[in-house]
Protein backbone atom coordinates (compact mmCIF):
# COMPACT_ATOMS: atom_id res chain seq x y z
CA UNK A 1 0.00 0.00 0.00
CA UNK A 2 3.11 2.21 0.11
CA UNK A 3 2.50 4.10 -3.14
CA UNK A 4 -1.15 4.81 -2.32
CA UNK A 5 -2.01 8.45 -1.74
CA UNK A 6 -3.83 9.76 1.30
CA UNK A 7 -6.58 12.37 1.43
CA UNK A 8 -6.42 15.27 3.89
CA UNK A 9 -8.91 13.34 6.07
CA UNK A 10 -6.71 10.24 6.33
CA UNK A 11 -5.81 10.70 10.00
CA UNK A 12 -9.44 11.38 10.88
CA UNK A 13 -10.48 8.13 9.17
CA UNK A 14 -7.96 6.19 11.26
CA UNK A 15 -9.10 7.98 14.40
CA UNK A 16 -12.69 6.98 13.58
CA UNK A 17 -11.52 3.37 13.18
CA UNK A 18 -12.32 3.11 9.45
CA UNK A 19 -11.51 0.01 7.48
CA UNK A 20 -9.22 1.34 4.76
CA UNK A 21 -8.93 -0.07 1.23
CA UNK A 22 -7.13 0.98 -1.96
CA UNK A 23 -9.46 2.92 -4.28
CA UNK A 24 -8.55 5.10 -7.27
CA UNK A 25 -4.93 5.22 -6.13
CA UNK A 26 -5.85 6.35 -2.62
CA UNK A 27 -6.18 4.67 0.71
CA UNK A 28 -9.90 5.23 1.35
CA UNK A 29 -12.41 4.26 4.05
CA UNK A 30 -14.73 1.48 2.83
CA UNK A 31 -16.65 1.44 6.09
CA UNK A 32 -16.65 2.79 9.62
CA UNK A 33 -17.59 0.85 12.78
CA UNK A 34 -21.29 1.53 12.09
CA UNK A 35 -21.10 -0.87 9.11
CA UNK A 36 -22.26 -0.56 5.50
CA UNK A 37 -25.95 -1.29 6.16
CA UNK A 38 -26.37 1.23 9.00
CA UNK A 39 -24.25 3.81 7.15
CA UNK A 40 -26.53 3.44 4.14
CA UNK A 41 -29.69 3.76 6.22
CA UNK A 42 -28.31 6.69 8.20
CA UNK A 43 -27.69 8.59 4.96
CA UNK A 44 -31.25 7.94 3.76
CA UNK A 45 -32.72 8.86 7.17
CA UNK A 46 -30.50 11.69 8.41
CA UNK A 47 -27.17 12.85 6.96
CA UNK A 48 -23.98 11.09 5.92
CA UNK A 49 -20.58 12.72 5.47
CA UNK A 50 -18.35 11.29 2.73
CA UNK A 51 -14.71 11.97 1.95
CA UNK A 52 -14.49 12.18 -1.83
CA UNK A 53 -11.19 14.02 -1.92
CA UNK A 54 -9.78 11.44 -4.32
CA UNK A 55 -11.82 13.10 -7.06
CA UNK A 56 -10.19 15.66 -9.32
CA UNK A 57 -11.14 19.34 -8.98
CA UNK A 58 -10.16 21.23 -12.11
CA UNK A 59 -10.46 24.94 -12.79
CA UNK A 60 -10.73 26.04 -16.42
CA UNK A 61 -10.02 29.75 -16.75
CA UNK A 62 -10.38 31.52 -20.14
CA UNK A 63 -7.22 33.37 -21.16
CA UNK A 64 -9.43 36.02 -22.77
CA UNK A 65 -11.22 36.65 -19.51
CA UNK A 66 -14.49 35.84 -21.27
CA UNK A 67 -16.25 32.84 -19.73
CA UNK A 68 -17.85 32.01 -23.08
CA UNK A 69 -14.41 31.10 -24.44
CA UNK A 70 -13.96 28.54 -21.66
CA UNK A 71 -17.47 27.22 -22.27
CA UNK A 72 -16.83 26.76 -25.98
CA UNK A 73 -13.46 25.11 -25.25
CA UNK A 74 -15.08 22.59 -22.90
CA UNK A 75 -17.84 22.01 -25.47
CA UNK A 76 -15.12 20.70 -27.82
CA UNK A 77 -14.61 17.80 -25.38
CA UNK A 78 -18.12 17.07 -24.02
CA UNK A 79 -21.52 16.81 -25.73
CA UNK A 80 -23.18 19.19 -23.26
CA UNK A 81 -24.44 22.75 -23.60
CA UNK A 82 -21.86 24.61 -21.52
CA UNK A 83 -22.52 28.00 -23.07
CA UNK A 84 -26.10 28.17 -21.74
CA UNK A 85 -25.08 27.19 -18.22
CA UNK A 86 -25.74 30.21 -16.05
CA UNK A 87 -23.36 31.52 -13.41
CA UNK A 88 -23.87 29.65 -10.14
CA UNK A 89 -25.25 26.53 -11.83
CA UNK A 90 -23.87 23.04 -12.36
CA UNK A 91 -24.54 20.23 -14.86
CA UNK A 92 -23.69 16.57 -15.32
CA UNK A 93 -21.58 15.68 -18.33
CA UNK A 94 -19.06 13.31 -19.82
CA UNK A 95 -15.84 13.40 -21.76
CA UNK A 96 -16.21 11.33 -24.93
CA UNK A 97 -13.65 9.66 -27.18
CA UNK A 98 -13.50 9.47 -30.98
CA UNK A 99 -15.49 6.22 -30.95
CA UNK A 100 -18.30 7.87 -28.99
CA UNK A 101 -17.26 6.04 -25.80
CA UNK A 102 -17.11 7.70 -22.40
CA UNK A 103 -13.64 8.68 -21.17
CA UNK A 104 -15.07 9.84 -17.85
CA UNK A 105 -18.19 11.38 -16.39
CA UNK A 106 -18.07 14.65 -14.52
CA UNK A 107 -19.87 17.65 -13.05
CA UNK A 108 -19.15 21.10 -14.41
CA UNK A 109 -20.12 24.45 -12.94
CA UNK A 110 -20.08 28.05 -14.12
CA UNK A 111 -18.40 30.05 -11.36
CA UNK A 112 -18.56 33.45 -13.05
CA UNK A 113 -15.09 33.98 -14.46
CA UNK A 114 -14.15 30.29 -14.74
CA UNK A 115 -15.51 26.77 -15.00
CA UNK A 116 -15.09 24.25 -12.18
CA UNK A 117 -15.06 20.59 -13.16
CA UNK A 118 -15.09 17.56 -10.84
CA UNK A 119 -13.90 14.30 -12.38
CA UNK A 120 -13.40 10.75 -11.09
CA UNK A 121 -10.30 10.03 -9.04
CA UNK A 122 -9.16 7.07 -11.12
CA UNK A 123 -9.36 9.14 -14.34
CA UNK A 124 -8.25 12.55 -13.13
CA UNK A 125 -4.65 12.52 -14.36
CA UNK A 126 -5.69 11.27 -17.82
CA UNK A 127 -8.58 13.74 -17.92
CA UNK A 128 -6.33 16.62 -17.01
CA UNK A 129 -3.75 15.66 -19.66
CA UNK A 130 -6.55 15.30 -22.22
CA UNK A 131 -7.99 18.73 -21.41
CA UNK A 132 -4.52 20.26 -21.31
CA UNK A 133 -3.74 18.80 -24.76
CA UNK A 134 -6.91 20.15 -26.35
CA UNK A 135 -7.94 23.42 -24.74
CA UNK A 136 -4.79 24.95 -23.22
CA UNK A 137 -4.51 27.38 -26.15
CA UNK A 138 -7.54 29.25 -24.93
CA UNK A 139 -7.66 28.29 -21.23
CA UNK A 140 -5.49 28.01 -18.15
CA UNK A 141 -6.13 24.71 -16.41
CA UNK A 142 -5.40 23.97 -12.80
CA UNK A 143 -5.96 20.78 -10.82
CA UNK A 144 -6.67 21.65 -7.20
CA UNK A 145 -4.71 19.00 -5.30
CA UNK A 146 -4.63 21.55 -2.49
CA UNK A 147 -8.35 21.10 -1.78
CA UNK A 148 -10.36 18.30 -0.21
CA UNK A 149 -13.91 17.41 -1.27
CA UNK A 150 -16.59 16.40 1.22
CA UNK A 151 -20.14 15.32 0.46
CA UNK A 152 -22.90 15.78 3.01
CA UNK A 153 -25.93 13.78 1.88
CA UNK A 154 -29.35 12.99 3.22
CA UNK A 155 -32.66 14.61 4.22
CA UNK A 156 -31.04 16.37 7.19
CA UNK A 157 -28.00 17.62 5.26
CA UNK A 158 -29.59 21.06 4.97
CA UNK A 159 -30.40 21.19 8.69
CA UNK A 160 -26.81 20.28 9.52
CA UNK A 161 -24.96 22.53 7.08
CA UNK A 162 -27.16 25.58 7.71
CA UNK A 163 -25.97 25.56 11.34
CA UNK A 164 -22.54 26.42 9.99
CA UNK A 165 -23.55 28.40 6.89
CA UNK A 166 -27.19 29.60 6.98
CA UNK A 167 -27.16 30.77 3.33
CA UNK A 168 -26.94 27.23 1.91
CA UNK A 169 -30.64 26.75 2.71
CA UNK A 170 -31.42 29.03 -0.24
CA UNK A 171 -29.52 26.87 -2.74
CA UNK A 172 -31.56 24.73 -5.16
CA UNK A 173 -30.48 21.42 -6.65
CA UNK A 174 -27.40 21.97 -8.86
CA UNK A 175 -26.74 25.48 -7.56
CA UNK A 176 -23.12 26.34 -6.76
CA UNK A 177 -21.93 29.06 -4.37
CA UNK A 178 -18.71 30.26 -2.80
CA UNK A 179 -19.19 30.63 0.94
CA UNK A 180 -16.72 31.92 3.51
CA UNK A 181 -16.28 29.71 6.57
CA UNK A 182 -13.72 30.25 9.34
CA UNK A 183 -11.64 32.46 7.10
CA UNK A 184 -11.52 30.24 4.01
CA UNK A 185 -13.67 29.93 0.90
CA UNK A 186 -15.80 26.82 0.55
CA UNK A 187 -17.00 25.93 -2.93
CA UNK A 188 -20.40 24.40 -2.33
CA UNK A 189 -22.80 22.71 -4.74
CA UNK A 190 -26.22 21.29 -3.96
CA UNK A 191 -25.68 17.88 -5.49
CA UNK A 192 -24.34 14.44 -4.76
CA UNK A 193 -24.17 10.76 -5.62
CA UNK A 194 -26.75 9.14 -3.37
CA UNK A 195 -30.13 10.17 -4.80
CA UNK A 196 -30.65 12.29 -1.68
CA UNK A 197 -30.62 16.02 -1.17
CA UNK A 198 -27.25 17.25 -0.04
CA UNK A 199 -24.13 19.24 -0.71
CA UNK A 200 -20.66 18.72 -2.08
CA UNK A 201 -18.14 20.97 -0.39
CA UNK A 202 -14.68 21.80 -1.68
CA UNK A 203 -12.48 22.98 1.17
CA UNK A 204 -8.76 23.88 1.42
CA UNK A 205 -6.90 20.71 2.45
CA UNK A 206 -5.67 22.09 5.77
CA UNK A 207 -9.22 23.07 6.82
CA UNK A 208 -10.91 19.83 5.75
CA UNK A 209 -10.57 17.91 9.00
CA UNK A 210 -11.84 20.87 10.99
CA UNK A 211 -14.92 21.21 8.80
CA UNK A 212 -15.53 17.46 8.99
CA UNK A 213 -15.29 17.58 12.80
CA UNK A 214 -17.70 20.53 12.95
CA UNK A 215 -20.24 18.48 10.97
CA UNK A 216 -19.60 15.18 12.77
CA UNK A 217 -20.23 16.91 16.10
CA UNK A 218 -23.90 17.15 15.10
CA UNK A 219 -26.34 14.38 16.02
CA UNK A 220 -27.60 14.10 12.44
CA UNK A 221 -24.22 13.44 10.88
CA UNK A 222 -22.23 10.20 10.66
CA UNK A 223 -19.11 9.46 8.63
CA UNK A 224 -19.89 7.10 5.75
CA UNK A 225 -17.54 4.88 3.74
CA UNK A 226 -17.30 3.84 0.11
CA UNK A 227 -19.32 0.66 0.71
CA UNK A 228 -22.49 2.57 1.50
CA UNK A 229 -21.66 5.16 -1.16
CA UNK A 230 -21.87 2.33 -3.70
CA UNK A 231 -25.17 0.87 -2.45
CA UNK A 232 -26.68 4.37 -2.23
CA UNK A 233 -25.73 5.36 -5.78
CA UNK A 234 -26.86 1.97 -7.09
CA UNK A 235 -30.34 2.39 -5.59
CA UNK A 236 -30.25 5.93 -6.97
CA UNK A 237 -29.68 4.51 -10.47
CA UNK A 238 -26.43 6.46 -10.83
CA UNK A 239 -23.58 5.12 -12.97
CA UNK A 240 -20.22 4.14 -11.53
CA UNK A 241 -17.50 4.95 -14.04
CA UNK A 242 -15.50 1.82 -14.87
CA UNK A 243 -18.49 -0.44 -14.11
CA UNK A 244 -21.59 0.93 -15.79
CA UNK A 245 -19.97 3.31 -18.26
CA UNK A 246 -16.51 3.25 -19.82
CA UNK A 247 -14.67 3.86 -23.09
CA UNK A 248 -16.66 1.01 -24.69
CA UNK A 249 -20.11 2.45 -23.90
CA UNK A 250 -21.62 5.53 -25.53
CA UNK A 251 -23.87 8.04 -23.71
CA UNK A 252 -26.79 6.77 -25.82
CA UNK A 253 -26.22 3.13 -24.90
CA UNK A 254 -25.79 4.23 -21.29
CA UNK A 255 -29.25 5.89 -21.34
CA UNK A 256 -27.62 9.25 -20.60
CA UNK A 257 -29.14 10.95 -23.65
CA UNK A 258 -30.95 13.35 -21.29
CA UNK A 259 -27.55 14.88 -20.45
CA UNK A 260 -27.00 15.96 -24.08
CA UNK A 261 -28.84 19.25 -24.44
CA UNK A 262 -30.66 20.33 -27.58
CA UNK A 263 -27.96 22.78 -28.69
CA UNK A 264 -25.49 19.94 -29.24
CA UNK A 265 -27.92 17.52 -30.92
CA UNK A 266 -28.65 17.27 -34.65
CA UNK A 267 -30.29 20.52 -35.73
CA UNK A 268 -29.07 22.36 -32.64
CA UNK A 269 -27.25 25.71 -32.64
CA UNK A 270 -23.90 24.02 -31.97
CA UNK A 271 -24.60 20.54 -33.30
CA UNK A 272 -21.80 18.01 -32.82
CA UNK A 273 -18.27 19.31 -32.45
CA UNK A 274 -17.27 16.92 -29.65
CA UNK A 275 -15.23 13.68 -29.92
CA UNK A 276 -17.30 10.85 -31.40
CA UNK A 277 -20.12 13.22 -32.42
CA UNK A 278 -20.78 11.39 -35.70
CA UNK A 279 -21.36 8.10 -33.86
CA UNK A 280 -23.30 9.58 -30.95
CA UNK A 281 -25.60 11.69 -33.12
CA UNK A 282 -26.28 8.82 -35.52
CA UNK A 283 -27.10 6.58 -32.54
CA UNK A 284 -29.56 9.23 -31.35
CA UNK A 285 -31.23 9.16 -34.76
CA UNK A 286 -31.07 5.43 -35.52
CA UNK A 287 -31.13 3.84 -32.09
CA UNK A 288 -28.68 1.47 -30.42
CA UNK A 289 -28.55 -2.31 -30.19
CA UNK A 290 -28.07 -2.38 -26.41
CA UNK A 291 -29.15 -0.14 -23.55
CA UNK A 292 -28.38 0.37 -19.89
CA UNK A 293 -31.39 -0.55 -17.74
CA UNK A 294 -32.33 -1.20 -14.14
CA UNK A 295 -32.50 -4.88 -13.24
CA UNK A 296 -34.45 -6.28 -10.30
CA UNK A 297 -33.53 -9.86 -9.38
CA UNK A 298 -36.78 -11.63 -8.41
CA UNK A 299 -35.23 -13.78 -5.69
CA UNK A 300 -33.09 -12.84 -2.75
CA UNK A 301 -29.70 -13.53 -4.32
CA UNK A 302 -27.69 -10.37 -5.03
CA UNK A 303 -26.21 -10.28 -8.55
CA UNK A 304 -22.92 -8.48 -8.98
CA UNK A 305 -21.20 -6.95 -12.00
CA UNK A 306 -20.24 -9.51 -14.65
CA UNK A 307 -23.31 -11.72 -14.19
CA UNK A 308 -24.50 -12.79 -17.70
CA UNK A 309 -28.14 -12.35 -18.80
CA UNK A 310 -30.23 -14.57 -21.10
CA UNK A 311 -33.67 -14.21 -22.70
CA UNK A 312 -34.95 -17.45 -21.19
CA UNK A 313 -34.01 -20.26 -18.83
CA UNK A 314 -32.21 -22.47 -21.35
CA UNK A 315 -30.98 -20.26 -24.22
CA UNK A 316 -27.24 -20.36 -24.97
CA UNK A 317 -27.18 -16.84 -26.41
CA UNK A 318 -26.19 -14.18 -23.92
CA UNK A 319 -28.25 -11.00 -24.43
CA UNK A 320 -26.77 -8.80 -21.74
CA UNK A 321 -24.59 -8.40 -18.67
CA UNK A 322 -25.06 -6.94 -15.22
CA UNK A 323 -22.53 -4.14 -14.67
CA UNK A 324 -23.30 -3.25 -11.01
CA UNK A 325 -25.41 -5.01 -8.47
CA UNK A 326 -25.85 -5.88 -4.85
CA UNK A 327 -28.31 -5.70 -2.01
CA UNK A 328 -30.27 -2.47 -1.74
CA UNK A 329 -30.75 -1.80 1.98
CA UNK A 330 -33.50 0.80 1.45
CA UNK A 331 -35.58 -1.31 -0.92
CA UNK A 332 -34.75 -4.45 1.11
CA UNK A 333 -33.95 -6.62 -1.88
CA UNK A 334 -31.25 -7.04 -4.51
CA UNK A 335 -30.88 -4.31 -7.13
CA UNK A 336 -28.70 -4.13 -10.24
CA UNK A 337 -28.12 -2.36 -13.51
CA UNK A 338 -26.60 -3.52 -16.73
CA UNK A 339 -26.79 -3.63 -20.51
CA UNK A 340 -29.34 -5.68 -22.43
CA UNK A 341 -30.35 -6.00 -26.09
CA UNK A 342 -32.65 -3.08 -26.90
CA UNK A 343 -35.52 -5.33 -28.01
CA UNK A 344 -35.50 -6.88 -24.52
CA UNK A 345 -35.11 -3.62 -22.62
CA UNK A 346 -38.77 -2.72 -22.01
CA UNK A 347 -39.77 -2.28 -18.37
CA UNK A 348 -41.06 -5.47 -16.72
CA UNK A 349 -39.47 -7.77 -19.32
CA UNK A 350 -38.42 -10.98 -17.59
CA UNK A 351 -34.88 -12.19 -18.30
CA UNK A 352 -32.66 -14.80 -16.68
CA UNK A 353 -29.32 -14.28 -14.97
CA UNK A 354 -26.86 -17.13 -14.65
CA UNK A 355 -25.57 -17.26 -11.10
CA UNK A 356 -23.42 -20.12 -9.83
CA UNK A 357 -24.63 -22.34 -12.66
CA UNK A 358 -28.33 -21.60 -12.13
CA UNK A 359 -30.69 -19.49 -14.24
CA UNK A 360 -32.59 -17.10 -11.99
CA UNK A 361 -35.35 -14.71 -13.13
CA UNK A 362 -34.79 -10.94 -13.16
CA UNK A 363 -37.07 -8.14 -14.28
CA UNK A 364 -36.21 -4.96 -16.18
CA UNK A 365 -36.97 -2.15 -13.72
CA UNK A 366 -37.25 1.62 -13.85
CA UNK A 367 -34.34 3.61 -12.43
CA UNK A 368 -33.91 4.86 -9.79
CA UNK A 369 -34.97 2.11 -7.38
CA UNK A 370 -35.46 4.70 -4.64
CA UNK A 371 -37.14 8.03 -5.45
CA UNK A 372 -34.75 10.97 -5.74
CA UNK A 373 -35.15 13.50 -2.93
CA UNK A 374 -33.61 16.53 -4.56
CA UNK A 375 -34.43 20.10 -3.59
CA UNK A 376 -35.81 21.50 -6.82
CA UNK B 1 -16.26 -26.94 19.91
CA UNK B 2 -13.64 -27.14 17.15
CA UNK B 3 -12.55 -24.45 14.69
CA UNK B 4 -11.11 -24.21 11.17
CA UNK B 5 -8.74 -21.65 9.70
CA UNK B 6 -11.69 -20.64 7.51
CA UNK B 7 -13.44 -19.35 10.65
CA UNK B 8 -16.01 -22.12 10.92
CA UNK B 9 -17.00 -23.77 14.18
CA UNK B 10 -17.96 -27.43 14.52
CA UNK B 11 -19.90 -28.92 17.39
CA UNK B 12 -20.21 -32.70 17.61
CA UNK B 13 -23.49 -34.17 18.91
CA UNK B 14 -23.43 -37.97 18.84
CA UNK B 15 -22.61 -38.89 15.22
CA UNK B 16 -23.70 -35.51 13.81
CA UNK B 17 -21.64 -32.31 13.54
CA UNK B 18 -23.23 -28.84 13.57
CA UNK B 19 -21.37 -26.18 11.54
CA UNK B 20 -21.49 -22.38 11.66
CA UNK B 21 -19.16 -19.40 11.34
CA UNK B 22 -17.40 -17.66 14.20
CA UNK B 23 -18.28 -14.27 15.64
CA UNK B 24 -14.95 -13.02 14.30
CA UNK B 25 -16.00 -14.01 10.77
CA UNK B 26 -19.52 -12.62 11.15
CA UNK B 27 -18.17 -9.29 12.41
CA UNK B 28 -15.70 -9.07 9.52
CA UNK B 29 -18.41 -9.77 6.93
CA UNK B 30 -20.84 -7.19 8.24
CA UNK B 31 -24.61 -7.52 8.01
CA UNK B 32 -25.52 -10.54 5.91
CA UNK B 33 -28.23 -10.06 3.29
CA UNK B 34 -28.29 -13.46 1.59
CA UNK B 35 -27.53 -17.07 2.42
CA UNK B 36 -27.61 -20.03 0.03
CA UNK B 37 -27.46 -23.47 1.66
CA UNK B 38 -26.47 -26.91 0.32
CA UNK B 39 -29.04 -29.62 -0.48
CA UNK B 40 -29.91 -32.02 2.27
CA UNK B 41 -28.45 -35.40 1.31
CA UNK B 42 -25.50 -33.90 -0.58
CA UNK B 43 -22.19 -35.72 -0.19
CA UNK B 44 -19.57 -33.03 0.34
CA UNK B 45 -15.78 -33.05 0.32
CA UNK B 46 -13.50 -31.06 2.61
CA UNK B 47 -12.74 -27.57 1.14
CA UNK B 48 -15.62 -27.78 -1.35
CA UNK B 49 -17.62 -24.51 -1.48
CA UNK B 50 -21.08 -25.43 -0.24
CA UNK B 51 -22.62 -22.26 1.22
CA UNK B 52 -22.82 -18.78 -0.33
CA UNK B 53 -23.15 -15.84 2.02
CA UNK B 54 -23.39 -12.22 0.98
CA UNK B 55 -23.11 -9.01 2.91
CA UNK B 56 -23.94 -5.60 1.42
CA UNK B 57 -20.28 -5.44 0.44
CA UNK B 58 -19.43 -8.79 -1.11
CA UNK B 59 -20.10 -12.48 -1.61
CA UNK B 60 -18.13 -15.20 0.18
CA UNK B 61 -18.20 -18.98 0.27
CA UNK B 62 -18.19 -21.35 3.17
CA UNK B 63 -16.36 -24.61 2.56
CA UNK B 64 -17.15 -28.08 3.83
CA UNK B 65 -14.87 -28.42 6.86
CA UNK B 66 -14.62 -32.23 6.56
CA UNK B 67 -15.94 -35.00 4.29
CA UNK B 68 -19.48 -36.15 4.94
CA UNK B 69 -23.20 -35.95 4.14
CA UNK B 70 -25.42 -32.92 4.73
CA UNK B 71 -28.30 -34.08 6.92
CA UNK B 72 -30.03 -30.80 7.79
CA UNK B 73 -29.79 -27.12 6.83
CA UNK B 74 -30.91 -24.07 8.79
CA UNK B 75 -33.68 -22.70 6.57
CA UNK B 76 -34.35 -19.84 8.98
CA UNK B 77 -31.18 -18.20 7.60
CA UNK B 78 -32.77 -17.95 4.13
CA UNK B 79 -35.47 -15.65 5.49
CA UNK B 80 -33.36 -13.96 8.13
CA UNK B 81 -29.68 -13.76 7.08
CA UNK B 82 -28.83 -11.22 9.78
CA UNK B 83 -29.34 -13.94 12.39
CA UNK B 84 -25.73 -14.83 11.51
CA UNK B 85 -24.62 -11.44 12.83
CA UNK B 86 -26.85 -11.63 15.89
CA UNK B 87 -26.11 -15.16 17.09
CA UNK B 88 -23.32 -16.74 15.01
CA UNK B 89 -22.42 -19.39 17.58
CA UNK B 90 -26.00 -20.34 18.42
CA UNK B 91 -29.20 -19.98 16.42
CA UNK B 92 -27.33 -19.18 13.19
CA UNK B 93 -25.80 -22.61 12.54
CA UNK B 94 -25.63 -23.28 8.78
CA UNK B 95 -25.88 -27.05 8.38
CA UNK B 96 -25.57 -30.37 10.16
CA UNK B 97 -23.49 -33.10 8.63
CA UNK B 98 -22.74 -36.74 9.21
CA UNK B 99 -18.94 -37.02 8.90
CA UNK B 100 -17.43 -39.89 6.96
CA UNK B 101 -14.86 -40.07 9.70
CA UNK B 102 -15.55 -38.49 13.09
CA UNK B 103 -11.82 -38.57 13.81
CA UNK B 104 -11.36 -35.79 11.18
CA UNK B 105 -12.44 -33.38 13.91
CA UNK B 106 -9.30 -34.19 15.86
CA UNK B 107 -7.22 -32.37 13.22
CA UNK B 108 -9.07 -29.10 13.83
CA UNK B 109 -8.20 -26.30 16.26
CA UNK B 110 -9.55 -26.05 19.77
CA UNK B 111 -10.84 -22.71 21.04
CA UNK B 112 -7.49 -21.61 22.48
CA UNK B 113 -5.71 -22.27 19.17
CA UNK B 114 -8.42 -20.44 17.24
CA UNK B 115 -8.29 -17.45 19.57
CA UNK B 116 -4.52 -17.36 19.03
CA UNK B 117 -5.10 -17.41 15.25
CA UNK B 118 -7.38 -14.36 15.28
CA UNK B 119 -5.50 -12.47 18.00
Amino acid sequence: MSDLKQTPLYDLHLELDAKMVPFAGYEMPVQFPLGVMKEHNHTRDAAGLFDVSHMGQVIIRPKSGNIEDAALALESLIPMDVLALKEGRQRYGMLTNDQGGIRDDLMFANRGDHLYVVVNGACKDDDFAHMQAHISDSCELHMHDDRALLALQGPQAETALTRLIPEVADMAFMDVRTMPYKGVDLWISRSGYTGEDGYEISVPADQATGLARDLLAMDEVEMIGLGARDSLRLEGGLCLYGNDIDTQTTPIEAALTWAIQKARRSGGDREGGFPGADIILSQMADGVSRKRVGIAPEGRAPMRGGTPLYADSDSDTQIGTITSGGFGPTVGRPVAMGYVATDLSAKDTTLFAELRGKRLPVRIAALPFTPANFKR
Amino acid sequence: MKFTEEHEWLLAEDDIVIVGITKHAADALGELVFVELPEVGAEVTKDEDIVVIESVKAASDIMAPIDGEIVEVNEELLENPTLVNEDPLGKAWFFKMKPDNMADLDDLMDEAAYNALIA
